[in-house]
């Protein structure tokens, strides 16, 4: 089999997001970006269905001039983990694309290669949260596709895919070659060896060129937060309960029976 | 030139949902400062869902459009996808609204990539200045907030659920027309076989309008009956911290935050939960956030409306029994 997985480099979910200079982007410094949770279950995946001569190539668009560097060694994070090969899409963007041109990006890039199975995306990316890249990529390589899968078993030609629906588990199944999304449950996560990282740095990565369209999306300015106004400690302990119950009634009209 | 509104109208487990009457109420408040013309509805679905199309205009809805057939009574994201593509090409949709569920999330990029349009997701308010969309979105997993404007003849919005009010259902009905959306089961690549629905009656996470959430704090899975007694006196849904899920208390479906479900209820509380970053990630766009903890300084009274300082298996039974007072 041959996988295509797509990584995108994602500030630690932990990092402090401060608003850039320009008011349109953050401001990257202290920032440390990682491969995504869901990113890395995709890759983790993928290397347990390639099979025997099967390949598994990492794709990363873009990232503008901080993000060369951020995508490239996520792409080494990806081969550290076991991946073949590398390919990525640069981009002379300063800040983050819209995922209408990463999804026209990455089908370019991976329609370049002649040939797919499978292509894999995290269920959403941990920055912009869209959730679109995947069901996008698949809509433009006209693959059917399924998101929020929790599991994947791949024979004869065809998937069987688990999606983590709302309040319930749907079992779906699809001819390949398909695009299926990723949860965090899809697979294990690994974690690469010194010996992995330092193989990794000898894999090849390839560079794609691509005519970047006019963005679809702005973002026309960011801004921090509403500050949270400092609530009201009710009391202590059970006795605190009713004046509770009343202000949730009463003050913010949040609770009626 | 009106402006013409397309909203793909969930209908799910034999009612629309919420979000889907939200987009509803939001296009025909919106349709005159875009320059007037008809909210169309579009409702893909089974039988059940078609009966109940017209019941949008209710809502809003100028006119209702049903694209149903007893093998699309699932959601199928190729096959949902692909017929709500086709409405939005003949009804010249310039605008489309989806409720952003889990599955409006998954039809609303798929329409944009088929119609080449411009989508914002997950958007919490949406505004029109100068004749043109405009719109909120927490990035970030809501550490900023992004004003989003789209450049493309088409524009597609996901909204989040609980975002803008559905509107008081005082419209009538209208009379639903059948679109041929041109394609049959046997044309698709993709096919739902199976699904294990959670038992209950319970709103889902991302559209309740009151969640009781649990973490670590409970000590244990057996404990989270105190939790469920409590959630249904307020006819809530129960929620969890990912410490509690990792641990196996709680299924990966009940999580809240950046790894998990986005809410934004009108009521959340957080029970045991420190206030974690990446729990934060996920409620607090909450109307009201009521936190209940051990310890006066967990970073979740920083972000709550009201706070009890206390030992939570004290209080939730209290809270339990005081619901049930106030409501004989
Ligand atoms: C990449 C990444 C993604 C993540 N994604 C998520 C996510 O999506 N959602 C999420 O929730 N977390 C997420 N986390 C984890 C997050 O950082 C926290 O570890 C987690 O939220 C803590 O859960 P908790 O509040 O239940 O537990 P704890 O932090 O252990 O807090 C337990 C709280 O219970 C209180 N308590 C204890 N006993 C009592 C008592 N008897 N009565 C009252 N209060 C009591 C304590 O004072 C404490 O505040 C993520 C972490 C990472 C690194
Ligand atoms: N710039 C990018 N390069 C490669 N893959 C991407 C990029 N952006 C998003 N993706 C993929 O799409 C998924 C969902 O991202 P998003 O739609 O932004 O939430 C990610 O987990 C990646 O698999």
């Amino acid at each position: 089999m041959r996988v295509f997985v797509c990584v995108k480099p994602v500030p630690d979910t932990a990092a402090r997001i401060k608003v850039g200079g320009d008011g349109k982007t953050i401001d990257p410094s202290g920032v440390k970006f990682i491969l995504g949770p869901y990113d890395a279950r995709t890759v983790a995946k993928a290397l347990e269905l390639k099979g025997e001569d099967g390949e598994v190539v990492v794709v990363s668009a873009g990232m503008g001039g901080k993000g060369e560097s951020a995508a490239n060694k996520r792409i080494k994070d990806a081969l550290a983990l076991g991946a073949d090969r590398g390919i990525f899409i640069a981009d002379e963007a300063p800040e983050n694309r819209d995922p209408l041109a990463v999804a026209k990006a990455l089908a370019t890039a991976i329609q370049n290669e002649g040939g797919h199975d499978l292509v894999l995306c995290g269920r959403q990316a941990m920055d912009d949260q869209a959730l679109a890249v995947g069901p996008m990529l698949a809509t433009l390589l006209d693959l059917p596709c399924v998101t929020d899968a929790v599991s994947l078993e791949v024979s004869d030609g065809k998937a069987v895919v688990q999606r983590a629906a709302e309040g319930r588990v749907e079992t779906i199944e699809v001819t390949l070659p398909a695009l299926i999304t990723g949860q965090r449950d899809l697979a294990d996560e690994r974690y690469p060896k010194l010996k992995d990282i330092l193989k990794a740095k000898k894999k090849s990565v390839a560079t794609f060129d691509f005519a970047w369209p006019a963005p679809a999306y702005e973002v026309v300015s960011l801004a921090p937060p509403p500050d949270p106004v400092a609530g009201k400690i009710v009391g202590e302990g059970p006795d605190a309960v009713p004046e509770l119950l009343k202000l949730l009634q009463d003050e913010a009209k949040a609770l009626t029976f | 030139m009106a402006t013409k509104i397309l909203v793909v109208a969930e209908f799910r487990g034999g009612k629309f949902k919420k979000g889907a009457l939200e987009c509803v109420a939001e296009a025909a408040r919106r349709k005159d400062e875009l320059g007037g013309g008809d909210v169309v509805a579009l409702v893909i679905g089974g039988d059940d869902a078609k009966a109940a199309a017209g019941s949008l205009g209710k809502h809003g809805a100028d006119r209702v459009l049903t694209a149903c057939a007893s093998w699309l009574d699932y959601y199928n994201g190729d096959a949902y996808g692909k017929a709500a593509v086709a409405a939005a090409k003949a009804e010249s949709a310039e605008i489309v609204l989806v409720a952003a569920t889990l599955d409006g999330k998954d039809l609303a990029p798929r329409m944009a990539a088929a119609l080449d349009a411009g989508y914002c997701p997950d958007a919490t308010a949406l505004s029109v200045e100068g004749g043109k969309l405009s719109l909120t979105r927490p990035l970030y997993a809501g550490k900023v907030y992004a004003t989003v404007a789209l450049r493309t003849p088409v524009q597609i919005v996901s909204l989040r659920p609980n975002s803008v009010p559905v509107a008081a259902s005082e419209g009538a009905d209208v009379a639903a027309s059948e679109f041929d959306f041109g394609f049959g089961e046997g044309d698709l690549k993709s096919k739902v076989t199976g699904v294990a629905a959670k038992s209950g009656d319970k709103a889902d996470l991302t559209e309740a309008e009151r969640i009781v959430s649990g973490g670590r704090g409970l000590k244990g899975p057996e404990n989270f009956v105190l939790l469920e007694a409590f959630a249904d006196e307020i006819g809530a849904t129960v929620g969890a911290s990912r410490a509690v899920v990792d641990a196996g208390w709680r299924p990966h479906g009940d999580q809240v935050g950046q790894t998990g479900k986005t809410v934004s209820p009108n009521l959340y509380f957080a029970i045991g939960i420190s206030g974690a970053i990446q729990h934060l990630a996920g409620m607090s766009t909450s109307k009201c956030i009521v936190a209940v903890n051990k310890d006066a300084d967990a970073p979740i009274f920083k972000v709550a409306d009201y706070g009890i300082v206390g030992d939570l298996f004290e209080v939730v039974p209290r809270m339990t029994e005081e619901a049930k007072k106030l409501k004989s």
